[in-house]
């Protein structure tokens, strides 16, 4: 055994210099800087920049957030923005009538792959097809994270959830829907594009289409639409550490990132 | 002219600003008045692709302060109970329209048909001059008690044609709206939210609290139901041997039944709900003093009955004198809606 000198901090005595925050990572638009999310999440990555893109592009006081019903919604009730929850799938719908109603309002919904893809599929879809000057964010982790890492409709083949224990199999449990694509098809949709959290860059990247898909609704040029690939070791059964790898993986293997349509 | 038309000037001249539907009939003709009536005055109707989408973009105008509406057949009603309930709990006003096919959906209507502890005020006109007012009441105590109100009508009311004007009745100042989005309070350290989840930001470790919210909620709703008072017409019921009970169109066959079987020398009275909730007890419990008999008619298998027999507590018997009364389409045109008919089951009910 080599003799390492032991380093340690006296408790005895006032430290010599005081403690000092060296930077404050919460963003300006987030009220309370705690959120009960996993280690690991990718969602508030997510939130941090759409947060970060809405006060750069001086929007704030004209921004109504529409939330959908999941993990992320722990953010709905401590955003210093205007928000309105809506029910789970509905976000659409109802970012319509706000936009409708109040056309200089900047809508923006926040929901996730379940959210948008299971239950509001229709709503989304129709939204994009009227071209409604609106920018939807999906939060894509390819599992009801919510309630423990479930099937939904974008998790990909061999993903192993709790309601698909030997792996999503197609002959049992289908395809999953690849929604960016899907929504690029139609002709009321503007803007779309696909990102991800899982490396710096990619959040770099991934802020740059958000910042686009405001720029879209604030030219009113139609339906913007940004999907962002997140992590959820939780809900993938997986260590932590190992998530923004085995995203790479596995769901943007399948889930291919880009921009898919810009006008 | 036609109910649909006038329901529709109604709306407009209560303030609605905001229409979405889907088309069904008897509902139909409001959506299309709606979208002629609406861009002229600075409104909006959506052509909603479903009722669920319907109902969500109402939420999304309603959430902006804007008065708003929505509305279908007693099928579409049903795919909106989801966030009819959820409005409940997120305290925003908005009035829904039911062109019901005949009479089946009154518990829907008045037990709520969704999730949830919540209450929704129902009015039920007979007719076209009534759908007027009680369309414009609609919009004000929804904006009032910041809660869903249902208005409750049919295919007769949507379809049949009656000199009216409509003129916007005044119902006193207008309720605040500060807690109505526009974007504005973003930044300002106390942002707007409106949430079904609750009303409080999260503060210090604490997120929603259900509780507290559904608490608040319960207390909202109490309030409501004692700031409304109940409304019925009685008429003919002092000396009454027979109180007739029903309401909306078929309430408007039973009145001049009553009437005819007066002339016969049978002495007849009715009480005509106009609130289904709250339910016009008092009124049929006072009605129903003295008489032999508290008859009731609905072109269902019998559900405002339970209302009935809850007011009248069993001091009189209660007779079922309704039933489906349809033709092919099911729409709700109704062979017993005739005065002879009528006429003869109530005075059936005391014999």
């Amino acid at each position: 055994m080599t003799d390492v000198p032991v380093r340690f901090v006296p408790t005895d005595k006032a430290p010599t210099r005081a403690a000092r925050m060296v930077d404050d990572f919460t963003p300006a638009l987030i009220e309370v800087g705690e959120h009960h999310l996993c280690p690991g999440c990718g969602e508030p990555i997510a939130m941090r920049s759409v947060l970060e893109v809405i006060a750069e592009l001086d929007v704030v006081q004209r921004s109504i957030a529409v939330f959908g019903i999941g993990c992320y919604t722990a953010f709905s009730n401590n955003l210093d923005l205007e928000v309105c929850q809506a029910l789970h799938g509905r976000a659409p719908s109802v970012a319509t009538g706000i936009k409708r109603a109040k056309p200089n309002t900047v809508v923006v919904t926040v929901q996730g792959d379940g959210d948008m893809v299971n239950e509001g599929l229709q709503e989304v879809l129709h939204t994009a097809a009227r071209g409604e000057s609106v920018t939807c964010i999906m939060l894509n982790n390819g599992v009801f994270g919510e309630t423990g890492g479930h099937l939904t409709a974008t998790t990909v083949l061999g993903q192993r959830t709790k309601n698909t224990l030997d792996g999503r199999d197609a002959e049992q449990h289908g395809y999953p829907i690849l929604i960016s694509n899907l929504i690029a098809q139609l002709e009321g949709a503007a803007y779309v594009a696909r990102g991800a959290v899982n490396t710096a860059g990619n959040v770099s990247r991934t802020k740059r289409m958000i910042t686009r898909a405001f720029e879209t609704q604030l030219e009113r040029r139609g339906f913007s639409f940004v999907e962002i690939l997140t992590m959820c070791p939780t809900g993938w059964f997986i260590e932590t550490e190992e998530a923004p790898a085995y995203l790479d993986d596995n769901l943007a293997a399948v889930h291919v990132g880009g921009v898919l349509k810009d006008w | 002219m036609e109910g649909s038309e006038a329901i529709a000037e109604a709306m407009v001249a209560a303030g609605c600003r905001f229409f979405a539907g889907y088309p069904m009939t008897p509902f139909t003709e409001i959506l299309e008045q709606m979208a002629k009536q609406l861009p002229p005055v600075g409104g909006v109707c959506m052509n909603a692709e479903s009722e669920l989408e319907a109902v969500g973009m109402a939420w999304g105008a309603a959430a902006t302060g804007t008065p708003a509406a929505t509305g279908s057949t007693g099928q579409g009603l049903s795919l909106m109970q989801e966030s009819i309930a959820e409005l409940a709990m997120a305290r925003l006003p908005l009035v829904v329209l039911n062109m019901a096919r005949a009479q089946g959906d009154y518990w829907q209507a008045t037990r709520g048909g969704g999730h949830g502890d919540y209450r929704t005020p129902v009015l039920a006109p007979m007719d076209v001059p009534e759908a007027v007012e009680l369309t414009q009441r609609a919009f004000h105590w929804a904006a009032t008690w910041r809660n869903p109100v249902l208005v409750f009508g049919d295919y007769y009311l949507a379809h049949t044609s009656q000199s009216v004007d409509v003129q916007p009745i005044d119902f006193g100042p207008a309720p605040d709206v500060s807690w109505a989005l526009d974007g504005s309070s973003g930044g300002s350290g106390r942002a707007k939210l409106v949430s079904p989840l609750g009303t409080q930001k999260q503060r210090d470790d604490v997120g929603y609290d259900l509780s507290e919210h559904y608490l608040a909620c319960a207390a909202a709703t109490h309030a409501m139901l004692k700031g409304i008072e109940p409304m019925a017409e009685v008429a003919l019921c002092d000396d009454a041997d027979v109180v007739v009970v029903a309401y909306g169109t078929p309430g408007r066959y039973i009145r001049a039944a009553v009437k005819a079987l007066r002339e016969r020398g049978v002495k007849a009275g009715y009480v005509r709900p106009i609130t289904l909730l709250p339910f016009p007890t008092e009124a049929v419990a006072r009605a129903a003093e003295g008489a032999k008999v508290v008859a009731v008619y609905e072109n269902n298998q019998g559900q405002m009955v339970d209302d009935v027999r809850l007011a009248v507590l069993g001091r009189t018997p209660v007779s079922f004198i309704g039933g489906l009364s349809l033709d092919t389409s099911g729409f709700g045109i109704a062979p017993d809606l005739d005065v002879t008919i009528l006429g003869d089951r109530i005075a059936g009910a005391l014999s």
